[in-house]
């Protein structure tokens, strides 16, 4: 029998706002344990929340930019589990009635196009870290990140593979990541993501029994922890057996997934309604307001790009894959007039630069202004195709504009007729031999004097320059 | 001229002539403390130095002429009000070593009004109790009869006013805590409206109905107390940003011309007869003030009791789970894992009555269960809060009994939960509304027990109250008495 995978994703991304969700902590990264942990983080007794109005900004600016529609009102709930990380006994959660629902994106598949739909996109707080050390009896517990705020973005079952699944992932990543909200930082768990999957069989509508894929920290192990998972079902339901509702952890190293609790296990939150927050009411006014703030997303931009400056997907996509190098992109295509060629040299010699330094291209040494400058030199004809490719080096290096570069280094082209004139006529004097050959009829000699005047000037001349007065001058008798 | 006697008001103005020190004050107080405390156990941790030195600060002040409305007047907390660098233990086992990094607002607003800080008073264990017998460390005593309970669960807060152990004393009220001890020692208690008094640094019982008021051995210094202690506090979400009137300015403003509202659902069978006859003398005073007194109904009253035991325990239930021996507090020995830990920890760190509210509260918020019992009681909620909106349309004011009894004797209903929880049966719609509410002295039982009247208004209402509790208080010519010690 064949079966379809049914995959549906939970995403959670870690906000950039400065304080926290509910108190005025710092949100900072990779700062001592618990320095970042006022009573509020550690759930003393008495302590109460404040919610901080930023997050809900942010996570309007996400739910706008999927398509979300936003609740008029929505509350928070305490979702009430014990652990370690978790010092209240609950995490402030949203669960009845969450910010936003009924969205989608859409993500581009070998050409074609898919949506796929957002349930919904709600706000929380984060929990700490525990720290084990295996020598010690004991573990520690580290606040700081205790009410980070997350946005929880949860999907439909819309997706049929680990290419679906990953494709809408780099979707939701490179949004947040434009709307500036969030670092998109997997590594570090700024942005997470866990896997509902099952398998039912082909034209079936009802689901089969899901499991709960977690602990996949990256675009790849996403993809390879659902492939196994699917097979790992397939292989079940052949055989005639049931698949078991359960967790399941990514294990990276081993390739697998493994059994983390079962249903049986599974908690019972009792969530309710957080009595010490108050409803949150967002009125048209101020989804218009930010609206307003939205920036160009990827998908626009990518098209725009296409249309305005004439160049290929491909070339579209690479160059807002980020928004600060489409900045970078557009201002050197604006300033230069020459879009095309504005995107060859940026991912050409500019991105490989910076990869090579693994450099992001808001610490690229090489202004837009001056790759902009470097591109009219070669236009007009002041420097030559090739001396660029050793002026753009430099100015990588130094910093420098290409001016600066090419006046230290004396590189300007040669473009006075006379003095290549001269040169010319010198070449064909110490050269009869050849000169006699060529004009007897032998062509191919051409680039050979193209190459003597080349090492004679220094590769200064004007290419164009030299071949008009060589063909000029070695037809004369 | 014995001090700790007097009211706030009267102290004020000896420290405003400068007949007398808060040094004076303080020295009176401990020494009463000192020779009471042993039989009415109304403190948990007394802060007799810090006292003194507060006390030589105001003196200060006081010299100064840089007098506040509370400088230099003893104040006890209840022990649910978080102490910066002061154990605070909620009653508990759990909590039996926990020192706070900060203040409560409401610490912290008494501090800027001058007072100065007796100690931290005995309560049931988690404000869970109407009689002070849930406490970790000990009974209280009612100081108008050893052998009964002072109420509860601010029952430390009132004796120590009506022992006078302080001047005035903080309590809180989840279904009652202030009025029901405030009534059955003979003293002062107010409940102000939910969002009136910051909740920030209360330690959380039922965080919906959680409110904290004032214990005053009259209603000038209630409403003196209230002054210093209401307003809006950005730390607090649910705190409401209005602005607080003078309550001082209410009582002497009489209520002729007021409508007072007798709910027939609060003059029921159970009520104690001795408690009845206060009550018709009670209506009778207030008509003889130029009020009239019109029968109303609020037809939910028969629900109040069984949603708040839905509500109360099912918040409780979640606030309570920060209690587990990780971070600060008790945390039981000898765990061979974390699941272990918080076991023992639970299972040692709370007394009975918080085990059964804690359970109560989470099987009401179970799977399955969430809609039949803690849904159903917020709508049924919604209702008894109609009821007194509907009834403050016609009404300036409502009467009922604070308690339907005077005070019990000590182990009572201690194994009786339900006839425990019935001690509230008149306090605890006030919460579930979010209304404010007082109880005045209301005179005494021939066994020379105390009596308590119950004034209620609508939301944000509390001049009224301090209106009509003042005119009460002034005219209703209750016998005199006080506590034999």
């Amino acid at each position: 029998m064949a079966y379809e995978p049914v995959i549906g994703l939970e995403v959670h991304a870690q906000l950039l706002t400065k304080a926290k969700i509910f108190c005025s902590c710092s949100t900072r990264f990779g700062a001592e344990p618990n320095s970042h942990a006022c009573p509020v983080c550690m759930g003393m007794p008495g302590v109460l929340p404040v919610l901080n109005r930023k997050v809900v900004e942010f996570t309007m600016k996400m739910a706008l930019a999927t398509n979300c529609r936003i609740n008029e009102a929505c509350n928070f709930a305490r979702k009430n589990y014990f652990y370690p990380d978790l010092p209240k006994g609950y995490q402030i959660s949203q669960y009845a009635q969450p910010l936003s629902e009924h969205g989608y994106v859409d993500i581009e598949l070998n050409g074609g196009k898919k949506r796929i739909g957002i349930t919904r996109i709600h706000m929380e707080e984060d929990a700490g870290k525990l720290l084990h050390d295996e020598h010690l009896p004991s573990s520690y517990v580290d606040l700081n990140r205790t009410g980070v705020p997350l946005i929880e973005i949860v999907s439909e079952p819309d997706m049929r593979n680990a290419e679906e699944a990953t494709a809408y992932l780099r979707r939701l990543h490179e949004i947040l990541v434009y709307l500036e909200i969030c670092d998109g930082n997997m590594e570090e768990g700024s942005f997470r993501c866990d896997a509902n999957v099952s398998l039912r069989p082909k034209g079936e509508t009802a689901f089969g029994t899901r499991s709960e894929l977690k602990n996949m920290n990256s675009f790849r192990n996403v993809q390879r922890a659902l492939e196994y998972e699917i097979k790992r079902q397939q292989y079940i339901l052949e055989s005639g057996q049931e698949v078991i509702q359960e967790t399941r952890l990514w294990d990276d190293s081993q390739g697998v997934t493994q059994s983390m609790r079962g249903k049986e296990e599974a908690h019972d939150y009792r969530y309710f309604p957080d009595p010490d927050l108050v409803p949150i009411v967002i009125d048209n006014a101020w989804i218009e307001e930010v609206k307003k703030s939205l920036p160009e997303l990827p998908l626009e931009k990518r098209e725009r790009f296409i249309r305005d400056y004439q160049i290929p997907p491909y070339d579209a996509g690479v160059l807002t894959s980020s928004r600060a190098l489409a900045e970078y992109f557009e201002e050197v295509a604006k300033l230069s007039g020459k879009p095309k060629i504005a995107s060859n040299w940026v991912m050409g010699d500019v991105l490989r630069f910076l990869n090579e330094d693994k450099k992001d291209i808001r610490e690229c040494p090489i202004l837009p202004q001056s790759l902009a400058e470097m591109i009219g030199l070669i236009e007009d004809g002041t420097i030559s195709g090739k001396m660029a490719k050793d002026i753009v080096v430099d100015m990588y290096r130094t910093g420098k504009t290409p001016k600066t570069v090419i006046e230290e280094k004396g590189m300007v082209q040669i473009t006075d007729e006379t003095a290549l004139e001269k040169t010319i006529a010198e070449i064909m004097a110490a050269n009869p031999a050849q000169l006699e050959q060529y004009r007897a009829g032998k062509e191919k000699l051409f680039g050979y004097f193209v190459g003597q005047v080349m090492k004679a000037t220094r590769g200064k001349a004007n290419p164009q320059l030299i071949n008009e007065l060589l063909k000029k001058m070695l037809a004369k008798e | 001229m014995i001090l700790n006697r007097l009211t706030i008001h009267e102290l004020q103005k000896l420290i405003r002539s400068q007949e007398i020190t808060s040094s004076d004050i303080v020295k009176s107080v401990f020494e009463r403390i000192d020779a009471v405390e042993g039989r009415v156990h109304a403190y948990i941790t007394l802060m007799k130095e810090y006292a003194f030195a507060e006390a030589a600060k105001a003196d200060k002040d006081i010299k100064a002429g840089n007098i506040k409305p509370l400088t230099g007047i003893p104040i006890a907390l209840k022990d649910i009000v978080c102490t910066k660098g002061f154990l605070t233990t909620c009653g508990s086992h759990i909590l039996h070593n926990y020192i706070p990094p900060y203040n409560a607002t409401v610490v912290e607003k008494l501090k800027d009004a001058g007072a100065v800080f007796t100690g931290k008073t005995n309560m049931d264990e988690f404000a869970m109790g109407s009689s002070t017998e849930t406490s970790y460390f000990g009974i209280t005593r009612n100081p108008y009869a050893l052998d009964r309970i002072p109420g509860g669960s601010s029952g430390g807060s009132a004796a120590a006013v009506a022992a006078d152990e302080c001047i005035a004393s903080i309590g809180s009220d989840t279904g009652g805590s202030i009025r029901q001890p405030a009534a059955l020692c003979s003293v002062v208690g107010m409940k102000p409206t939910y969002g009136r008094v910051s909740r920030f640094g209360l330690i959380a019982f039922a965080s919906s109905l959680d409110q904290i008021g004032p214990f005053t051995k009259d209603v000038e210094d209630c409403a003196i107390m209230m002054n210093a202690i209401a307003g809006y506090d950005p730390r607090e979400s649910t705190s409401v940003p209005l602005d607080v009137p003078d309550y001082t300015a209410c009582i002497s403003r009489g209520i002729d011309g007021w409508k007072v509202g007798i709910p027939k659902e609060y003059f029921i069978e159970g009520i104690d007869p001795e408690v009845m006859e206060a009550m018709q003398k009670a209506i009778k005073t207030i008509e003889g003030l130029g009020a009239a007194c019109v029968e109303i109904s609020l037809p939910h009253t028969e629900y109040c009791l069984a949603v708040y035991y839905i509500i109360a325990p099912a918040e409780a239930s979640s606030n309570l789970a920060r209690y587990d021996g990780v971070k600060y507090g008790f945390r039981a020995q000898d765990s061979s894992d974390l699941l272990d830990m918080y076991k023992k920890t639970r299972s040692a760190g709370f007394g009975a009555e918080v085990k059964r509210r804690i359970m109560i509260g989470t099987y009401a918020l179970s799977s399955g269960y969430y809609d039949a019992y803690y849904k159903k009681a917020s709508q049924v909620r919604a209702l008894i809060k109609r009821d007194f909106e509907e009834a403050f349309a016609t009404c300036d004011a409502i009467l009922t009994p604070t308690s339907p009894t005077p005070a019990f004797k000590i182990g009572e209903k201690m194994d009786d939960p339900l006839q425990m929880y019935l001690s509230d049966i008149f306090t605890i719609s006030t919460n579930l509304a979010g209304i404010p509410g007082i109880s005045v002295p209301c005179g005494f039982t021939k066994g020379g027990l105390p009596i308590g009247a119950q004034f209620l208004a609508g939301h944000f209402e509390e001049g009224k109250l301090i209106q009509i509790a003042a005119a009460f208080e002034k005219h209703a010519n209750l016998e005199k008495r006080r506590p034999v010690l």
